[in-house]
C-alpha cells in the first residue's frame, strides 16, 4: 500500500507541476484530468470508493470536458498568446515565491507528528457516508445544495443578460415590423 | 489473496475480454447484413460462406493500411484519442455480472470480475470519461471538421449524461443498491426493473444511443455535414480504433440495459426446476447473453430505420424532454414507493 501512495503522490505532484509549466492550454487540462485520477487514487486508498468515484463523474467526466470544450473553442496557442511585460512577471514570482514561503513555515514541524491510526476504517462507504450525511449533517448538506443552486441560476442570469434588448431580438422586431408592412 | 483466485479472476478477464471483443467485430459483419436485409440487397458474400469472414478480412486491411499522421497534427495526442476510446469502451465489462456462480470442486466461482458496492456509479464515471477519446482526437487532427465533430460529441455526451444519470437514480431508489449484482439478484425473484421503471428505461435506452454516438444521434461523424467528424483525418488501425470502439460501446450498454432492466443473467422461474447450479448458471449466462444480442440488434434496427436527428432537435430532446421527463420519473418512484412498499 506504501508504494502505491508514494507512486500515486509523486504522479499527483509531477502532473499539477505539469499543469503550471505546460504551453499549451489543452495539455494544461490534459494534465488536471491526471491529477485527478491521481487524488482519486489515494481516495481509493483511504477505502472511501463512494468518493472517488464521484470525484471521477463531476471532476474528470463532467468539469474537465467543459473546461476542454471552451480551451478548444478559443484556439489558444503559443503564438497568439499576449506576452506578458516584465514587471508582471517579477511581482508573479515574488508573489509565488512568498507563499511557497508560507506553506514550507506553516508545515515546518508536521514531520515529527504521529499519523492517527484507528479510526472507522469503514467510513467512506456509500452506506455509511450517506447515514452521516443524513443524519448528522442534514442542515449543511441542503444548504451547500442551495448555494449551488444560485450559483448556478446566477450563471444563468449573467449568460442571458443581453437578450432582452440584445441586437438579435431587435433585429427580429425589425423583421415583424416589415412583415407587418408588406402584409 | 490466495493463488487460485487471482487464476479465476484472469481466466475470467480474458474469457470476458474475447467475448467481448468477439461480439464487437462480428456486430460489424451483422450490421451490414442487417443493412442489406432492411435495404432489399444481399450485403457482404464474398469473404467466406456467406460472408462470414468478411470482420477479419476488414481487420487485416485495417492493418495493413498506410498509417498517416497529418503534417498539423499533434502527434502524441492524435494516437492517445483512439487508444483512449478503446479503452474507455472496455473498461465497463469489469463490473457487469455474467452469471451468477459455478461450483467447481466445492469452490464457488461468481462470474463477475469484481462487485464493487459502487459498479453503477463505475458503469456511469467510465462513460463519462468515454467523450475524452473522441474530444482528444478530434482536436488533435488540427482540422475544422474534425473539431466540430468533437465538439459536437462533447456537447451532446455531456447534455445526455444528466437525464441518463437521472433515470439511474430512480432505479436506485427501487434498489435501494449501487451493486449490479445485487440488483440483478433482485430481479431473480421479483419483476424485472422496466416492469417497475419503464419510463427510466425509455429514458435510459434513448441515452444509451446518444452516448455511444449511434444514429439517429451520430452527429458527432454526421457526413453529410461534416465529412468524416472526428475521424475525418484518421487512417488505418486507428480508425479501427474508433469504429471499433463503437461496436464495443454498443455490446457494453446492452449488457449494462439487459443487466440493470431485464434481469441480468436471471431466467424466469428457473428456481422451479431444481436443476444443477453449474446447468443454472450457464443457462443464466447464455440468457444474458441472448438479451444482450437483442439489444445489440435493436441498435442496428434503429440505425437503418430512423433518420438522423438535426442538431438543434437533437439538444431540444436532451435539455427540454428528457431531462423534466426523468425528474418527473423520479418523483413517481418515490410516491410509489411511499404508497406500496411501507
Amino acid at each position: 500500500m506504501k508504494e502505491f501512495f508514494y507512486f500515486l503522490s509523486f504522479l499527483a505532484v509531477l502532473t499539477s507541476l505539469m499543469v503550471v509549466v505546460a504551453k499549451n492550454p489543452v495539455h494544461s487540462v490534459l494534465y488536471l484530468i491526471m491529477t485527478f485520477f491521481a487524488i482519486a487514487g489515494h481516495y481509493i486508498l483511504l477505502n472511501a470508493q463512494f468518493l472517488a468515484v464521484v470525484h471521477i463523474i463531476v471532476y474528470a467526466g463532467a468539469i474537465m470536458v467543459l473546461f476542454l470544450f471552451v480551451i478548444m473553442f478559443l484556439n489558444l496557442n503559443a503564438e497568439t498568446e499576449p506576452q506578458k511585460p516584465l514587471i508582471l512577471k517579477v511581482a508573479a514570482g515574488v508573489a509565488a515565491g512568498l507563499l511557497f514561503l508560507t506553506l514550507v513555515a506553516a508545515f515546518k514541524g508536521a514531520e515529527n507528528q504521529v499519523a492517527v491510526t484507528g479510526g472507522d476504517s469503514q467510513i467512506g462507504l456509500i452506506k455509511n457516508l450517506g447515514k452521516v450525511l443524513f443524519n448528522d449533517f442534514l442542515l449543511p448538506f441542503e444548504i451547500t445544495s442551495l448555494l449551488f443552486l444560485s450559483a448556478m441560476i446566477g450563471a444563468v442570469m449573467l449568460a442571458k443578460k443581453d437578450t432582452p434588448e440584445g441586437p438579435k431580438s431587435k433585429d427580429l422586431k425589425k423583421e415583424m415590423l416589415l412583415e407587418k408592412e408588406i402584409i | 489473496m490466495d493463488f487460485t483466485f487471482l487464476i479465476d479472476k484472469t481466466i475470467l478477464v480474458a474469457i470476458i475480454f474475447a467475448i467481448s471483443l468477439g461480439i464487437a467485430a462480428y456486430s460489424t459483419y451483422f450490421e451490414r447484413k442487417f443493412a442489406g436485409f432492411f435495404q432489399d440487397r444481399i450485403g457482404p458474400d464474398r469473404a467466406g460462406p456467406f460472408g462470414i469472414l468478411q470482420p477479419i478480412a476488414d481487420g487485416v486491411k485495417l492493418v495493413m493500411k498506410e498509417e498517416i499522421i497529418p503534417a498539423g497534427a499533434n502527434p502524441f495526442l492524435f494516437i492517445a484519442g483512439p487508444s483512449l476510446s478503446m479503452l474507455t469502451a472496455c473498461m465497463t465489462t469489469a463490473v457487469l455480472p455474467w452469471g451468477s456462480y459455478l461450483e467447481i470442486g466445492g469452490r464457488k466461482i461468481p462470474l463477475q470480475v469484481a462487485d464493487v458496492n459502487i459498479g453503477i456509479l463505475y458503469v456511469f464515471g467510465v462513460v463519462s470519461l468515454g467523450v475524452y477519446g473522441l474530444m482528444i482526437g478530434g482536436w488533435a487532427s488540427n482540422n475544422k471538421f474534425s473539431l466540430l465533430g468533437a465538439i459536437r460529441a462533447a456537447s451532446q455526451n455531456i447534455s445526455y449524461e444528466i437525464a441518463m444519470g437521472l433515470s439511474i437514480i430512480a432505479l436506485v431508489m427501487m434498489s435501494g443498491t449501487l451493486s449490479i449484482g445485487t440488483i440483478v439478484e433482485q430481479q431473480q425473484n421479483s419483476y424485472w426493473y422496466v416492469v417497475l421503471q419503464p419510463l427510466g428505461f425509455l429514458i435510459f435506452l434513448i441515452c444509451s444511443f446518444a452516448e455511444t454516438n449511434r444514429t439517429p444521434f451520430d452527429l458527432p461523424e454526421c457526413e453529410a455535414e461534416l465529412v468524416g467528424g472526428y475521424h475525418t483525418e484518421y487512417s488505418s488501425m486507428k480508425l479501427g480504433f474508433y469504429l471499433f470502439a463503437e461496436y464495443t460501446n454498443m455490446f457494453v450498454s446492452s449488457a449494462v440495459m439487459s443487466a440493470l432492466y431485464f434481469g441480468g443473467y436471471s431466467v424466469p422461474f428457473i428456481s422451479a426446476l431444481h436443476l444443477d447450479q453449474n446447468l443454472v448458471a450457464i443457462i443464466g449466462t447464455l440468457a444474458f447473453f441472448g438479451k444482450i444480442l437483442f439489444f445489440i440488434f435493436f441498435f442496428m434496427w434503429v440505425r437503418w430505420t430512423i433518420p438522423r436527428f438535426r442538431y438543434d432537435q437533437l439538444m431540444k430532446l436532451g435539455w427540454q424532454i428528457l431531462i423534466p421527463l426523468s425528474i418527473i420519473n423520479i418523483v413517481l418512484t418515490g410516491i410509489f414507493i411511499l404508497v406500496f412498499d411501507k
